[in-house]
């Protein structure tokens, strides 16, 4: 129960989201999900329109420039991971750092 | 179920966002009372396993494809509030940088996947302890019930949408039924995924599940003696 399992946990936890995107991703299914089912089906699926950032290099889970589709996804797939990991870990550290700053020996005012 | 810019209007998109932003306020405020030191890193190890996990489209009846929600995951393991700004995370990313989900519809999207998923699925986690065995077992079931409810609560939100600002003139009562059908069969699979995911991390390490903290041995309970 100490900090250094604590971390090796994470690394192990990080690592299976890895394999899960750069590996397992690639037998998604790419069939239209639920609501894209509903939206085929119920005739509105037309009224989606082209997406904001369908221009980003990373657009549609693959890498622009990268040939190879199975690298392609799998890349987008690790960048994606390790963003998420790194601004919720951030965020989180940064609501934890702004709520320690008033000192732990000097009591908090009262706002 | 990633809602893309135009199924909804744009006076509701923007109800929409402002409700998100509203609710992302009250997490980071929750989230700052009730955090837990050793509960830091989760948070990011939550995001990024949800975000691989909604890469991976597991086949459904008839042609169609459901992937994890994740929020009644997100919640057992680092609560409602850490889970619900994990969930809002990975949200932002996918539509910002992965162009999956709308940018008008990124607030509903978050409402609908994150927030929906996280606190009704919690709740009924909750209340489902109370019933189930005091145990590793009941935790696991308990969690994979309520993320069952928690996606079919998800699909009624999505019509609600429809309801109030769906574009393209479909029946409300049709997209009802079809929303509700398709995702008691998706729910499925978020059920086994979060079943087995809760049980892997009790499995390892269950001082890290925030939904099993009274499973904890009495000795390391941490300023929770008292509860």
């Amino acid at each position: 129960m100490t900090r250094r399992s604590r971390t090796a946990f994470v690394l192990a936890g990080l690592t299976a989201a890895l394999l899960l995107a750069f590996v397992v991703s690639q037998f998604a299914s790419s069939e239209p999900d639920g609501l894209d089912r509903v939206a085929i089906d119920q005739g509105f699926a037309g009224t989606a329109s082209g997406h904001g950032t369908a221009g980003s290099p990373l657009a549609d889970y693959g890498v622009s420039g990268v040939e190879n589709s199975w690298l392609s996804t799998g890349l987008a797939g690790v960048i994606g991971v390790l963003l998420c990991f790194a601004l919720a870990a951030g965020l989180i550290f940064a609501i934890r750092w702004t709520r320690r700053r008033p000192a732990n020996s000097a009591p908090e005012p009262q706002r | 179920m990633h809602i893309p810019d135009g199924f909804i209007d744009a006076p509701t998109s923007i109800v929409g966002g402002i409700v998100a932003v509203g609710l992302i306020a009250v997490s980071i405020k929750k989230a700052g009372d009730t955090l837990d030191d050793r509960q830091l890193p989760l948070a990011g190890l939550v995001a990024a396993f949800i975000f691989a996990m909604q890469m991976i489209n597991f086949p459904v009846a008839g042609g169609t494809s459901g992937h994890l929600l994740g929020g009644c995951l997100a919640a057992v393991l680092v609560g409602p509030w850490v889970g619900s700004l994990a969930m809002t995370v990975v949200f932002i990313v996918q539509a910002l940088v992965f162009a999956d989900g709308g940018l008008t519809a990124l607030g509903l999207n978050i409402i609908l996947m994150g927030y929906t998923t996280c606190f009704v699925g919690y709740g009924l986690f909750v209340l489902l302890r109370k019933i189930l065995p005091r145990n590793k077992s009941g935790v696991s079931v308990a969690a994979a019930l309520a993320a069952w409810c928690g996606v079919v609560a998800a699909s009624l939100v999505f019509t609600f949408y429809y309801a109030v600002g769906g574009t393209g003139g479909a029946s409300v009562g049709t997209v009802a039924v079809a929303m509700i059908g398709v995702h008691m069969l998706i729910g499925i699979g978020e059920a086994v995924i979060t079943g087995l995911t809760v049980g892997a991390v009790l499995a390892t390490r269950p001082d890290l599940v925030h939904g099993a903290r009274d499973l904890r041995p009495v000795l390391v309970t941490d300023g929770q003696a008292g509860r």
